[in-house]
């Protein structure tokens, strides 16, 4: 804000508030009594007559009340234009200072986690409790609270990974989230729709389920032409791209005919947000070792 | 000022239509109220339909409460106070005419366009650009007779309740024009002209002020005329009156920002949104003093007269509404009341508590005068709907007064280690019981309204009961209300 403009501002709050002083003021100071009198003004409008009381002491008073108060208070924070208040307020300072409290006061607990290996972490009960307060706050609205996933997010308990499962990879989707892009119709935007339900049926095959072998034929050298680029040409995925294994019949989407119709024709878009910002790398840690637990990792020894 | 001429008349076929009107949309929208409350206790009453799920329903119910019972009510008791109290007709029966049919199509677009999923977002504005055109226009045509009856009255002074309907109807107009300035793209599509904070800034000075000058400036207007009235009392104080009107109006503009706290709104803005808002709590109940004193020498006719009971009560939620509003504009209570029940209780303790029950009141004593009756066809059923009225209000008002400081804390308790504590879902868990508790309390206010419309009903349908389109205007009243407290010699204030 310009100076300028600072100034208008503050003329008109302040003005305002210095309005709403006088105003009681003016009308009280030419008050004929402090009594009430119960005399008529003489007006009378449809019957009803309008008396010349003064209005109320205790009202008077704590009408002034409220204007100190403001007063008082546009003095200590910011209000009239630039100025920035006696006590130097601004919330992003406050919610800095919360910040930097909590990390305080929290950051030994989760300092003294991030000493152990995260697969020792995994099985250590006090941690997990820690843990999974941690994804209870941050990751259960989309996964759910037993991380167990919904349609779009995945499923964190099946040691099937999208990205990847090692400690690093986890690590660094936690920190800086991950963007999965698939396109529509793949990379072969010249599909027909028949096309598409030929590598439909194709997929189905990959996962032993039912479908039209003759379509799945057909569908095969398709497959290879507009999705093989990501997918593979085993159809086992790729974690460095985020492209899932379409033969384990596990489907971010759906497995159904008509769900995986709809991912080949219109694409699908995963958007997994990077917690850095809300997260300290310590808690970052200590989450792994929690996602690492849900998907049973800490049994298999690995 | 001129002498009222023998053929002189009211014109009191718009106000009986508003009166009407008003008590069909107060059914209408209050059951819509109800049905979304349920909906929060049993969400299979959403009926996996988009037109009936709580998103679309819960715009229609506040935009039928606010603007199709609350609008017909102050087009009603405009139109009735402010011929009576200028002692002249209306200055033009057509224009009159036309606002009534104008504002019953805006609520009929309302009722079609917003379970059809059309809407601009923007809360308590979610009308699209077609129709906020025609509101546009009906308004305009509103404050053209309003203040032209105005001009052409026969009384030396204007009332006070003129006072606040008048700033009602310039305020509603500048805010529903800027807030709605939008880009068409479509038949019922449009984007506002502005963005981000500014868009949200626009929206709260409309949002809040909607409270302020509709659901406030108005209704006052409506208590200066109708507590004088039903009680036979003066005013209380002329002074007191000049004091909050202009404190008021100058405070209430400046308040919207407190929607907005931690929010990208620069900090002075917040600021200043606060402490007007704290100064607000004075001229408020400047306004529920004089209207609580206007009673004090009458208190015993509370007991026999349930009309006055309404208005009373409506006073005093009235003050309490606006003890709790002041004190939720305050930063640091913001912090714990936003996005909590808290929000709902307090603006429902003032849209039950003072809008609904002012109106009740009212209109009960309205509906008569305009059917040439002496009173209601059942004294005894408007004591039945108070009661109904009341409890409704207060269990309604508790519950989610309960259930948002349950939220406010469960959302910012912390565990040993920094974490949350609960989660958004177990605040839900937790609040269910309020959610029963608020759809009892609908309920029997719903049922109150609904003894209202059949009481309504029975007194328009009574032999005696006459359309009073054309009433005479009364020869000026030079008795006075208490004779022994009048004075002639008319102390005019000094300010």
């Amino acid at each position: 804000m310009s100076d300028f403009m600072s100034l208008i501002v503050a003329f008109l709050i302040l003005g305002v508030v210095l309005f709403c002083w006088w105003l009681p003021w003016i009308v009280r100071r030419n008050q004929p009594s402090d009594q009430p009198t119960d005399k008529s003004v003489g007006h009378n409008f449809d019957g009803i007559e309008e008396l010349d009381n003064p209005v109320p002491k205790w009202w008077y008073y704590g009408y002034l009340a409220t204007v100190v108060f403001s007063l008082g208070y546009l003095v200590l924070y910011p209000g009239l234009g630039n100025y920035p208040g006696l006590l130097g307020w601004t919330q992003v300072g406050q919610y800095e200072e919360e910040r930097a409290q909590a990390d305080e006061k929290y950051g030994v607990i989760f300092s003294a986690y991030a000493q152990q290996p995260v697969l020792q972490l995994a099985a250590d009960e006090d941690a997990m409790a820690a843990g999974q307060r941690l994804f209870a706050n941050n990751c259960a609205q989309c996964h759910g609270s037993a991380g167990r996933g919904f349609v779009g997010f995945p499923n964190l308990t099946d040691d099937n990974w999208q990205w990847g499962g090692s400690e690093q990879a986890i690590k660094h989707t936690l920190k800086h989230g991950r963007r999965g892009n698939m396109p529509a119709r793949g990379i072969n935007p010249n599909l027909t729709d028949p096309q598409l339900e030929d590598i439909t049926h194709y997929l189905l095959q990959l996962n032993n389920r039912e479908q039209d072998s003759d379509a799945a034929e057909q569908g095969q050298p398709l497959y290879v032409q507009a999705c093989a680029a990501c997918h593979g040409p085993q159809a086992t995925g790729n974690t460095a791209m985020g492209a899932p294994d379409l033969t384990d019949d596990i489907w971010l989407y759906g497995g159904s005919f008509d769900a995986i119709m709809v991912s080949l024709l219109e694409g699908r878009q995963g958007h997994m947000p990077g917690q850095q910002k809300f997260l300290s790398e310590d808690q970052i840690h200590l989450l792994t070792a929690y996602v690492l637990r849900l998907s049973g990792r800490h049994e298999n020894g690995e | 000022m001129q002498s009222p001429g023998i053929s002189e008349t009211y014109n009191y076929k718009v106000v009986r239509q508003f009166a009407i009107a008003s008590v069909v949309w107060g059914i209408v929208g209050m059951a819509v109220g109800v049905l979304i409350a349920a909906q929060l206790v049993w969400p299979a009453l959403n009926f996996d339909l988009p037109w009936t799920s709580f998103g679309r329903l819960r715009p229609l119910h506040t935009n039928a409460v606010i603007f199709a019972f609350g609008g017909s009510v102050l087009f009603a008791t405009s139109y009735y106070i402010v011929q009576r109290t200028c002692q002249v007709r209306l200055c033009s029966d057509r224009a009159a005419a036309f606002t009534f049919w104008g504002w019953q199509a805006v609520i009929i677009a309302a009722a079609i366009s917003l379970p059809m999923g059309f809407t601009t977002t923007k809360e308590y504005a979610e009308l699209e650009w077609p129709i906020n055109i025609l509101i546009a226009v009906v308004w305009l045509t509103y404050a053209w007779v309003f203040f032209g009856t105005i001009r052409r009255r026969r009384t030396p002074h204007i009332y006070v309740a003129n006072w606040f309907f008048g700033a009602f109807v310039i305020t509603i107009a500048i805010l529903h024009v800027v807030n709605n300035l939008a880009i068409p793209v479509g038949p019922m599509k449009s984007y506002s002209i502005y963005s981000g904070t500014i868009d949200a800034m626009v929206q709260w000075w409309y949002g809040h002020n909607a409270v302020g000058f509709f659901l406030t400036a108005g209704f006052l207007g409506v208590m200066y005329y109708f507590i004088p009235k039903q009680a036979n009392r003066p005013i209380y104080s002329y002074r007191l009156s000049i004091v909050h009107f202009w404190a008021l109006i100058a405070t209430y503009v400046w308040a919207g920002g407190h929607h907005l706290h931690y929010s990208p709104l620069p900090e002075w803005a917040q600021t200043a949104s606060m402490v007007m808002s704290i100064i607000l709590l004075a001229p408020s109940w400047g306004g529920m003093i004089n209207g609580i004193m206007t009673l004090s020498g009458a208190w015993h006719k509370l007991r026999t007269d349930p009309i006055l009971r309404f208005l009373i009560v409506a006073v005093s939620f009235y003050g309490m509404a606006t003890f709790e509003g002041p004190l939720m504009s305050i930063r640091s209570v913001n912090a714990l009341s936003h996005n909590t029940d808290w929000t709902v209780g307090h603006v429902h303790s003032a849209a039950l508590g003072w809008v609904a029950m002012i109106s009740f009141g009212a209109l009960y004593h309205l509906i008569p005068k305009v059917y040439g009756l002496q009173q209601m066809y059942r004294v005894s059923w408007i004591n039945t709907h108070f009661w109904l009225a009341l409890s409704g209000t207060v269990l309604y008002t508790v519950a989610m007064w309960v259930n948002g400081l349950i939220q406010g804390l469960m959302t910012r308790a912390v565990n040993d280690d920094g974490t949350l504590t609960y989660s958004f879902i177990e605040t839900l868990d937790a609040s269910y019981a309020g959610y029963i508790v608020r759809l009892i309390g609908g309920g029997l206010f719903l049922a109150g309204m609904l003894l209202m419309a059949w009481n309504v009903w029975c007194t328009v349908r009574q032999d005696d009961a006459l359309s009073l389109d054309n009433s005479p205007v009364d020869p000026p009243v030079e008795h006075s209300m208490d004779p022994e407290k009048r004075s002639h010699d008319g102390v005019e204030v000094q300010a």
